[in-house]
């Protein structure tokens, strides 16, 4: 009887073993198959498996502001324009042509015929309406970025006055008062024009059903694990997309996420670490790709804190930092220093501004006018989290103690989870303390409005800086269609914010991407999301 | 019928009966508990700084907006009165709608817990078989080369961080020797068609043999990584309760019989020995199903444990209250199992009413 049933147990194992056996022969296949996994027919590979460190949360564009969301959600949808392929000059997208008239205050759009949402429907001026519509009547839970248009529409500050259809491919849009960055804002991810009958259909639930126009139609979404998209064989542009499917991939841990590429289960991956270059670099089956740089990483000093309230004090800690030994060590080189809060690819940019050389006795010098010959204490808040701006913000905080040290001042390092860290920012609670910002339409209203005019305290201005001159110089640049004497006008805000020093502008960095060897075409985008249309295998 | 076993019947029954009150007993004794852990994880989460309207809205919102959604979320309203409705809900079976995701947690947490639980049960395999085993063999051959270099080993298994060896597993099987995939449940270029989300159940039913490997191949770092403590745990404790059964007088007696000395550990010995085991085994399964968090982030497992992780970042309380509550409502349900479980491996083991 017992040597019966081990005799059993024997043989199943052994038929267990074999099954496994058997399995691993087959996997073993696909595993020398994997120079070309995910063929559709045979000889050439079309779908590309991208990785990245975190879930979107949203694929309805318009309900939120997180980039992980548009990186899928730039292929699904359109906008009426578009950025350039690797800049934000303004290109035609749904519409073909565009005119504004000379109050600036109409814009008139020519859409492109024959072209259909994934739905079926058609795409016309009536779906533009719906969408403009549906958003502005909308608040800023639902549909955040939508104050980019200054607000609501019940609100005074809401520039659009009303969207027209004047005949099926023609809109236009009527403003309350000119508003310079409009055609950069139309040309923005969220505003990707979507199925007004799906939206109906959906409701609520149209975040996760997108339907656009774009070059490749929603299919799948597993949350915290894989969005899949597959080609649109209606797309109007003929011969796009080239892939056929697109499989966004989150793996949370960079290092894992590079171990994934190198093994090939990934094709391309964002957020690469600095410090992790060299190794692609030495895997010949693997290359870096260069995202252009739109964005800041800064030292933000609450000017309404004493002793940062004080000017001479604010100028003495931008001399004490070496933004150059920061950008060695913690950006492999790959960042700029910066010494204006927007970055130089953005016009308006004034580079006449002499930076705020790396000079510890003049720093002395200005800390003892200022009546701080003794130096004195305050925290300084590292950021929880690794941003493209500031991949380690911890270790850069370590350096700038140390600096401030040799001034005298006793910087005490802190930092608290993220959600806590950007309100109690937002609440003005930090001395000094280091975050960044990522352009969205690649405008200087984008950075310099939004993040230090004092209409933006409470809000982005974290630095709680206010000076009423610079408040009517943006306001007016707002309005100022004439882009020479908009860039004058933004030259002169970069002067006065230079000379007050609420920041100390540490760097412009660029973020970077790495893929296999066999990705074509893969160009990004500065503003974080740009669509597949041309990537291809080689 | 002879009267033998009438009686037999009739004390059998009486037994189920019993067995069927402590099982009912301990079950409602659950409640109180279950309720004492909502108002605990209420408590903490509500503690900590940090607005969920903020975090929602984005580093780009405005102050407006961010009291605005405040008021919407019912966040300004005391914190009784959140805690009542939640429990209201909660009692009509309804664990909340995520802040995130703005979907019903409810049909939300199956998928997570789902893979959580099909990687928890393959790395309990694991560590059971092996935990066991070199267990009972350390303690057979004490003293033995073997005995100390297993019980380093269970070290070594213990101290070990799960993220470097996680990270060194890819390295070593992915990417140096080619075996093994880094991440994930599946291949995503073929993907398994979800039927209970447990894949390697689903890929049986489907019948999709080449996926079942795949899938089993995915699984193999991320459960042994999840595997080596517990594993560690068990060996140590399979192997002191071995080592003082092995010294009882009954053993010697069977081994006086000429009993072959395999029967007599792995029969004798070890029904004895394995109660406390047993416990180590139930309380390690709860944990692990608690959601392993650092195996999830590096092997981007899409588990329980993430979910959480990224509901705590979020701030999204129901997401945070109802995945504790559920754990623990599981953790507990585990335990009640292996206290059962006590009643069949040892009859002398009884529950009285």
């Amino acid at each position: 009887m017992k040597k019966r049933s081990i005799l059993v147990l024997l043989i199943s194992l052994l038929a267990i073993s074999m099954f496994l056996a058997g399995c691993n022969t087959k996997t073993n296949t696909d595993a020398d198959g994997k120079k070309n996994p995910g063929t559709s027919n045979g000889s050439k590979k079309d779908t590309l498996v991208y990785g990245r460190g975190g879930d979107s949360t949203s694929l309805d564009p318009i309900t939120t502001t997180e980039g992980e969301a548009f990186k899928v959600t730039q292929n699904i949808f359109e906008t009426l324009l578009v950025y350039g392929e690797q800049d934000t000059t303004i290109h035609p997208g749904l519409a073909e042509e565009w005119n504004t008239s000379d109050d600036g205050l109409t814009y008139t759009f020519k859409l492109r015929q024959g072209v259909k949402f994934h739905d079926g429907t058609d795409f016309n001026a009536d779906a533009v309406v719906f969408n403009f519509d549906r958003w502005m009547n909308g608040n800023e839970d639902k549909f955040p970025y939508y104050t980019m248009f200054g607000g609501y529409k019940a609100d005074e500050g809401h520039v659009i006055k009303e969207v027209k259809a004047v005949d099926p491919n023609t809109v236009q849009f009527i403003l309350k008062r000119p508003q310079a960055p409009f055609l950069k804002n139309i040309a923005m991810s969220p505003f990707g024009i979507a199925s007004p009958a799906a939206v109906e259909k959906w409701g609520d639930d149209f975040r996760s059903h997108p339907v656009g126009t774009g070059p490749f139609k929603f299919v799948e979404w597993k949350q915290k694990d894989r969005i899949t998209i597959e080609k649109n064989p209606d797309y109007w542009q003929k011969g796009l997309p080239k892939l056929n499917k697109i499989i966004f991939r989150v793996i949370p841990e960079n290092t894992a996420r590079l171990n994934a590429l190198a093994n090939g289960e990934i094709d391309v991956m964002d957020g690469l670490n600095n410090s992790d270059e060299a190794t692609v670099l030495a895997n010949d089956k693997l290359q870096i790709i260069e995202r252009p740089s739109m964005n800041v990483g800064y030292i933000g000093l609450t000017t309404n804190r004493p002793p940062l309230d004080n000017k001479l004090v604010r100028q003495a800690i931008n001399h004490a930092i070496d933004k150059k030994s920061i950008i060695d060590a913690f950006y492999g080189g790959k960042a700029l220093a910066a010494k204006n809060p927007m970055p130089p690819s953005i016009e308006g940019y004034n580079d006449a501004i002499q930076e705020y050389p790396f000079d510890l006795e003049k720093a002395k010098a200005l800390l003892k006018e200022a009546g701080f010959e003794k130096g004195f204490e305050m925290d300084l808040w590292a950021m929880p989290v690794a941003r493209p701006y500031m991949p380690e913000a911890k270790k850069v905080a370590e350096v700038i103690q140390d600096s401030l040290g040799k001034i005298g001042i006793k910087a005490k390092i802190q930092s608290v989870d993220w959600p806590t860290y950007l309100e109690k920012a937002r609440k003005g609670e930090f001395d000094a303390f280091m975050l960044g910002w990522t352009g969205d339409n690649g405008d200087p209203d984008n950075f310099i409005y939004t993040l230090l005019d004092k209409d933006s305290i409470g809000s982005n201005n974290y630095a709680y800086y206010s000076n009423e001159e610079l408040h009517k110089i943006l306001i007016e640049a707002q309005t100022e269609t004439e882009q020479s004497k908009r860039n004058e006008l933004y030259k002169k805000a970069q002067e006065i914010i230079h000379e007050d020093a609420p920041w100390v502008p540490l760097v412009h960095s660029t973020p970077l991407l790495a893929a296999g060897k066999d990705v074509l075409n893969y160009l990004p985008h500065p503003t974080g999301s740009e669509c597949l249309l041309n990537v291809e295998f080689k | 019928m002879p009267p033998l076993l009438i009686n037999k019947r009739i004390s059998l029954k009486k037994e189920v009966n019993i067995m069927l009150t402590y099982t009912v007993r301990r079950l409602l004794s659950l409640i109180p508990v279950l309720i004492g852990m909502t108002l605990v994880v209420f408590a903490i989460i509500h503690a900590i700084p940090g607005n969920p309207a903020q975090v929602i809205l984005g580093q780009r919102a405005t102050a407006e907006a961010i009291a605005n959604l405040t008021r919407q979320l019912g966040l300004d309203r005391p914190w009784y009165i959140q805690y009542f409705e939640y429990i209201k809900s909660l009692l009509h079976g309804n664990l909340g709608t995520s802040l995130q995701t703005r979907g019903p947690i409810n049909e939300e947490i199956w998928p997570y817990l789902a893979a959580t639980a099909e990687l928890t049960i393959v790395a309990m395999f694991i560590a059971i078989m092996v935990g066991v085993n070199a267990g009972i063999i350390s303690a057979w051959f004490s003293k033995s080369w073997f005995d100390y270099v297993a019980m380093v080993l269970a070290l070594i298994g213990v101290s070990m961080p799960i993220f470097w060896l996680g990270l060194m597993g890819q390295w070593a099987f992915s990417i140096e020797l080619g075996w093994l995939p880094t991440t994930g449940r599946e291949d995503v270029r073929d993907p398994v068609t979800a039927i209970t989300n447990i894949y390697l159940l689903d890929t049986l039913l489907q019948g999709r043999f080449d996926q079942f490997g795949t899938v089993l191949k995915h699984l193999i770092l991320p459960s042994f990584a999840l595997a080596t403590i517990p594993m560690a745990i068990i060996a140590r404790m399979t192997r002191a309760t071995m080592l003082e059964v092995m010294k009882s007088d009954y053993i010697r007696t069977a081994r006086a019989k000429g009993l072959r000395m395999f029967w007599v550990v792995y029969k004798h010995s070890l029904k004895n020995a394995i109660i406390p085991v047993l416990t180590v085994i139930g309380l390690q399964t709860g944990l692990l199903l608690g959601g392993a968090i650092l195996t999830e982030t590096i092997f981007g497992w899409p588990g329980i444990g993430r979910y959480l992780y990224d509901a705590i970042g979020y701030r999204d309380y129901p997401v945070i209250q109802s995945g504790i509550l559920v754990i623990a409502a599981i953790f507990v349900l585990i335990n009640l199992v292996v206290d059962l479980l006590y009643v069949f491996v040892d009859p002398r083991i009884k529950y009285t009413k």
